[in-house]
């Protein structure tokens, strides 16, 4: 049910940049559909964490003040070229998705 | 872990609410130490927010940059990028003071996390955007007025 997400991670110099593109609706559960009236519930993602080859470099937590189809960019001192990013997401309701990218 | 210890450190009342909120199984324990309490994203006011984060009254600080425009013609849409050149800087978390619910997200770094975040945000109305850092147990702010033509939360 949880689209696919981007990840690109690269080296610039003796830090990793890393950039995720997440799918998700984002509802903050205050937004009326504008054909029924009724309140959307509220659907978005709430933890975000990042691993480099297995340790944990982010422990996010997020609220429905992000955007629709969040955008997180951060950055890792020390992993080299070919180590393995993986980012992970879960939402309010339980779903849960997970990307990977090998840092070039 | 620096979450963990700020959830330890704001003692019985901050572990309590925590507690209760693992008990009535809203939040699943690893959920429950990871980063600020899930009460402070639902607080209605700033103060309360920080309090709920455990960064009362943070000090001002000059190392901390946020990019943001200074008009956001649509406020479902912001980009913010905070860069904290603060050493030992451990979270970010970031704050849209008139948003109906103020914390917008917060972000723990470790292993090697560089003092930068960048995301897009939502915006209700004109504010200022504020950056709130967590380094060496101290708490360090800054923030960035963002006019807002179009709200972004809906409603």
């Amino acid at each position: 049910m949880a689209e696919p997400m981007r990840i690109r991670a690269t080296m610039a110099g003796d830090v990793a940049d890393v950039k995720v593109l997440m799918n998700h609706p984002m509802e903050t559960g205050l937004r009326k559909d504008a054909k029924t009236g009724q309140l959307v519930p509220a659907h978005y993602i709430t933890d975000v964490t990042a691993t480099v080859n297995g340790a944990k470099v982010l422990d996010a937590g997020l609220s429905g003040g992000v955007s629709k189809n969040p955008y997180l960019g951060f950055k890792v001192k020390g992993p080299k070229k070919g180590d393995k990013v993986v980012v992970n997401w879960v939402d309010n309701k339980g779903d849960k998705n997970s990307a990977e990218a090998v840092i070039g | 872990m620096n979450a963990l210890r700020r959830n330890v450190l704001k003692g019985a009342a901050g572990a309590g609410t925590v507690a209760v909120a693992v008990a009535a199984g809203l939040l699943k324990p690893t959920q429950a130490l990871a980063g600020v309490p899930r009460s402070a994203f639902e607080a209605k006011s700033v103060g309360d927010a920080l309090k709920n984060m455990g960064a009362v009254s943070p000090a001002d600080s000059k190392d901390i940059t946020i990019k943001a425009p200074d008009i956001a013609e649509n406020g479902a849409v912001v980009p913010v990028e905070v860069t904290s050149n603060i050493p030992g800087t451990s979270a970010i978390a970031i704050l849209a003071e008139k948003n109906q619910t103020p914390l917008v997200a917060d972000f723990g770094l470790m292993g090697g996390a560089e003092g930068y975040i960048s995301t897009r945000i939502k915006m209700g109305q004109t504010s200022l955007v504020r950056a709130v850092i967590t380094a060496g147990g101290k708490s360090y702010t800054a923030a960035k007025e963002v006019k807002v033509t179009i709200g972004g939360c809906g409603g």
